[in-house]
């Protein structure tokens, strides 16, 4: 487990843009990929486009260029684990099949959101997929995942508790609480941190002494892993072993997945007015596109030509297209629902 | 029937709880050990095992947290803070997140996690080892706040917390642990289901409380009994959600009210009662204004003498009582108030 204290290559700009290893995964298997992170960006950019035509007014923080982290990991993943997210987490719920029809409902503050109009983007809910909730608190899920975990272990399940967040969380105080619960009680709980080496608007080199977080998980002697979060192949392969080790064995894993998000801490802009180092780096980070770099590595496997992908992009622009004119007819929730949820049981005081 | 105390009944509500209920799980600090927790979990861990009774390392806010996503992921978990000041370390998982869930996902998910915090004060602990946070916490939609102050309620609130659909804080005193009392048959409870309960009646003054501070409403009513005087007592119960209408049905009978509360008394729960039944009962209602007896807003202090200043006591409620009932103004405020008026 021990490595180099921090990233080398992975956190530099200019290295792994070339075309992925699709190693043994079959075209079917690669184009679901494909279509999911297609989905993924066009869902976040049409999410983008109207916060700046000021449909939208929650707070809405988008994953373009981050696709590859949850697609591949959601490969590992079953619809009976308790996946928690972040403020990040609409690539995650898109990810494992959470519906986005109901993605756009909720930031619109509609009734047939996720969160039935009344979490927005940051609270999003699907059991049926396997997403158990996402709050904007930092490191706020992380210790529910380990909670979750605990409940598989004394029911003697094999489902999973699974936390994302961000290289932010991993400054919180509860996150290292959880990760050391997590080991001491050998609960089969993943963490995946998705590095994008930014909390809101500061480089993680002037907030912590190394770029890499896996080495929290060494220092709580936890199994863990670093990769390039934006090969997809390589997060759905590598992950792989790992998760079955923690469902096999209920034990916990790391994951640090890097990354790069092309757009602004919160809402459409790209923030390179914000940030150390970001204006110089972002158009170098583009060329680390985890669509493209998919798209070049099937391209010369001769699985996938332009044509296929310019085909493939327009049908799913054109459901994104009809799924978001279909959500801004879903109604606003009714007076009475502010006072109905706040118990299971019983409404609350007016 | 032989007689248990607070603290044996709060035992017997977790055994009747892990044996009946397979989806119950105990952690929290110092489980395993009767130096953080009295006698409350005696031998739990040796009865139902250490998978299901955990004691756990010094992390209130993962540990509380892992409580949360339990029992959003099929488990009535229930994490043990053996004192409440410790507890403010957990206050995201239990503000942030048990008590916004069911709202903010729109009613699909309810974490029905209990958090059992006690109160551990006296004995020159100080600032730190006395505190009653329960209005804070009683402030917060979504979460509920129950705190027993009998014995039977010991046991019965913690067995209805533990079965909520939703979180529950659920606060015990270790000043009410030698209290002692026969007890029911166990069975299921339901709270929403549980309203402030009449414990003694009376006509002339109504006193409300809740845990240990409902105790000394009962002994100020039997000094109050020595000059006449006869005083309804109410116990509270639930903070939160309030259910105030056996107190507002009281003190249209007797015209009178009086609120005590171990908590501090600016935003706390004396003040919250006083204002709730101010608003709702005409003017002509009252014999006299309503007051509250609660701690000073200091800090607790260690020091003997000004600790027995602080802690409200039986006979300073019995105190109050009397002169609201007879019609004097007893406060230093109010005496200055008198005094400036007559000059």
């Amino acid at each position: 487990m021990k490595r180099n204290d921090d990233l080398g290559l992975l956190a530099h700009p200019d290295h792994f843009h070339d075309a992925i290893q699709i190693q043994d995964f079959q075209p079917e298997r690669l184009r679901q990929f494909l279509r999911k992170m297609i989905l993924i960006r066009l869902c976040e950019e049409k999410i983008g486009d109207k916060i700046a035509a000021k449909k939208i007014a929650c707070p809405c923080h988008l994953a373009i260029g981050q696709e590859a982290v949850a697609v591949g990991l959601a490969e590992n993943l079953r619809r009976d684990d308790h996946i928690f997210g972040t403020h990040r987490s609409h690539a995650q719920f898109l990810s494992v099949g959470g519906d986005p029809y109901r993605l756009f409902a909720e930031v619109l503050g509609r009734v047939d959101g996720a969160s039935k109009g009344m979490g927005g983007s940051m609270h999003l809910f699907d059991r049926e997929v396997g997403f158990t909730g996402s709050v904007p608190i930092v490191g706020g899920t992380v210790p529910l995942a380990v909670g979750a975990a605990l409940s598989a272990k004394v029911q003697k399940k094999d489902f999973l508790g699974v936390c994302f967040f961000g290289d932010g969380a991993t400054e919180e105080g509860v996150f290292h609480e959880s990760m050391n619960l997590a080991s001491a009680l050998k609960l089969p709980v993943i963490f995946v941190c998705e590095n994008n080496l930014f909390s809101s608007h500061l480089h993680i080199d002037l907030r912590q002494p190394s770029n890499s977080v896996a080495r929290y998980a060494d220092a709580h002697r936890i199994n863990n892993i670093v990769l390039d979060g934006n090969d997809v192949v390589e997060v759905a392969k590598k992950t792989a072993p790992l998760i079955d080790e923690a469902r096999a064995n209920q034990t916990p894993v790391f994951i640090e997945a890097v990354t790069y998000r092309w757009r602004g801490h919160v809402g459409p802009s790209e923030d390179l007015d914000v940030g150390v180092k970001r204006g110089d780096d972002l158009p170098r980070w583009k060329k680390r596109d985890p669509i493209q770099r998919l798209v070049d590595g099937m391209t010369a496997r001769s699985m996938l030509t332009d044509e296929d992908f310019r085909s493939l992009k327009e049908e799913i622009r054109k459901e994104v297209d009809e799924t978001w004119d279909r959500a801004e007819l879903s109604d606003f929730p009714d007076h009475s629902k502010l006072y109905d949820m706040v118990y299971a049981k019983e409404r609350g005081d007016a | 029937m032989s007689k248990v105390n607070y603290g044996e009944a709060i035992r017997f509500g977790f055994e009747f709880l892990l044996e009946n209920h397979s989806d119950v799980v105990l952690l929290g600090q110092g489980l395993w050990s009767p130096w953080y927790v009295g006698n409350s979990m005696t031998d739990l861990d040796t009865k139902f095992g250490k998978n299901r009774v955990i004691d756990t390392p010094v992390s209130e806010s993962a540990c509380t947290g892992a409580a949360v996503g339990a029992s959003l992921a099929g488990l009535k978990a229930v994490v043990i803070h053996p004192r409440m000041d410790f507890m403010v370390l957990a206050t995201d998982p239990i503000v942030n997140q048990a008590a916004k869930w069911s709202h903010m996902l729109g009613g699909q998910a309810h974490p029905a996690v209990t958090i059992r915090a006690i109160i551990n004060r006296g004995g020159e602990q100080g600032a730190q080892h006395s505190q009653a946070l329960h209005a804070w916490y009683a402030h917060i939609p979504g979460l509920r706040v129950v705190m027993p102050s009998t014995v039977q309620d010991a046991r019965d609130l913690l067995i209805a917390s533990v079965l909520s659909s939703d979180p529950v804080l659920y606060i015990d005193d270790r000043w009410l642990y030698d209290l002692e009392d026969e007890l029911e048959e166990p069975r299921d409870f339901e709270l929403t289901n549980i309203r402030p309960q009449v414990l003694e009646s009376g006509t002339d003054i109504t006193i409300v409380g809740s845990s240990y501070s409902t105790q000394l409403a009962l002994k100020a009513r039997r000094l109050m009994a020595t000059k006449n005087l006869s005083a309804e007592v109410i116990d509270l119960r639930v903070l939160n959600p309030l259910k105030l209408q056996t107190v507002e049905c009281s003190v249209l009978k007797t015209g009178r009210l009086l609120v005590v509360d171990g908590g501090w008394r600016s935003c706390g729960m004396g003040g919250e009662i006083l204002a709730s039944i101010t608003e709702r009962l005409p003017l002509e209602a009252w014999k006299a204004r309503p007051q509250r007896v609660t701690l000073p807003c200091t800090p607790a202090p260690t020091s003997k003498p000004l600790e027995e200043l602080y802690y409200p006591t039986a006979e300073r409620v019995a105190e109050v009582g009397i002169s609201l009932c007879k019609g004097i103004a007893l406060s230093r405020e109010s005496k200055r108030e008198i005094a400036e008026i007559t000059l």
